[in-house]
């Protein structure tokens, strides 16, 4: 007897919306893809409490899935960052519109 | 309440702390360490949860390796301005529709069928080897797929970020 499943939902979706809140609000192109992290791993908590909930390893099989796709989608995002900042030499994500007058 | 409950309330408590912590903070180093914090405390909500090799890989591969190369290109890029306003008025309202919309739809989620959700956790614990031996008979071909994505994406970032020298000598657009 630890906690009711639902309490391990919520933790999750509070999580989760940590970090949509991160990647949508903020204009830096390195916070987006932490709270893109925040997200993944906020999934992964629901997975591995609704795996105990039904007393079965195929949501912890998929916390290993989203792991992998999580360093695949850092490792690809930040060299996308380092590519943008060498060109730009910026990593506010306006500037890709052309927003930006003062840089 | 169980110990396990207290233990359970206490680190949802850091992990939702330090997170929110992290995503608020201007500098970007402070929020990488802030959010290694985090990924320590739901490393440790894997282990009240019955899964200890998730637990491992998450300390190795999340606060280990993906924070670390979070923190090498933030050390890396030196940034002269930062982000003046830290929550612009303008991506405030998208935020707060959609963050309505999911707070709306998670509540109705779960009041819906409550009965279902209050079931209480009994602890058990998945022991690695019995895990492991899981994982390469029942989604070894899923395991094989997931390992040619890490191989690409290996190509992909080492593409991207390989300096071209031709492309210095072009004047920026």
């Amino acid at each position: 007897m630890i906690v009711p499943y639902s309490h391990v939902i919520i933790l999750s979706g509070i999580l989760f919306l940590m970090g949509m809140f991160c990647t949508v609000v903020r204009r830096n192109l390195i916070m987006v893809l932490l709270g893109l992290e925040i997200m993944l791993n906020a999934a992964a908590v629901a997975f591995v409490g609704a795996s105990l909930r039904w007393q079965l390893m195929e949501g912890q099989a998929l916390v290993i899935f989203i792991i992998a796709v999580a360093a695949t989608e850092v490792s690809v995002g930040l060299a996308m960052v380092v590519a943008m900042y060498r060109q730009t030499g910026s990593v506010d994500p306006e500037v890709l519109e052309g927003k930006e007058t003062s840089g | 309440m169980t110990v396990q409950g207290i233990l359970f309330y206490l680190l949802a408590t850091v992990t939702v702390l330090a997170t929110g912590m992290a995503i608020t903070r201007r500098n970007l180093a402070h929020a990488v360490v802030y959010l290694v914090i985090s990924f320590f405390g739901s490393a440790l909500l894997f282990y009240l949860l019955g899964a200890p090799l998730l637990a491992a890989l998450e300390v190795i591969i999340y606060a280990g390796a993906i924070m670390i190369l979070f923190l090498f290109v933030v050390m890396m890029i030196r940034l002269e301005k930062l982000e003046t306003p830290l929550f612009p008025v303008g991506q405030m309202i998208p935020a707060l529709v959609s963050a309505c919309l999911f707070v709306v739809t998670g509540a109705l989620l779960l009041t819906i069928d409550a009965p279902a959700h209050e079931a209480w956790l009994e602890s058990a614990v998945a022991t690695p080897s019995a895990f492991g031996r899981f994982l390469f008979t029942t989604h070894w071909l899923a395991i094989e797929i997931v390992s040619l994505l890490l191989l690409v994406a290996l190509i992909g970032a080492l593409h991207i970020g390989r300096e071209r020298p031709e492309a210095k000598e072009e004047p920026a657009p």
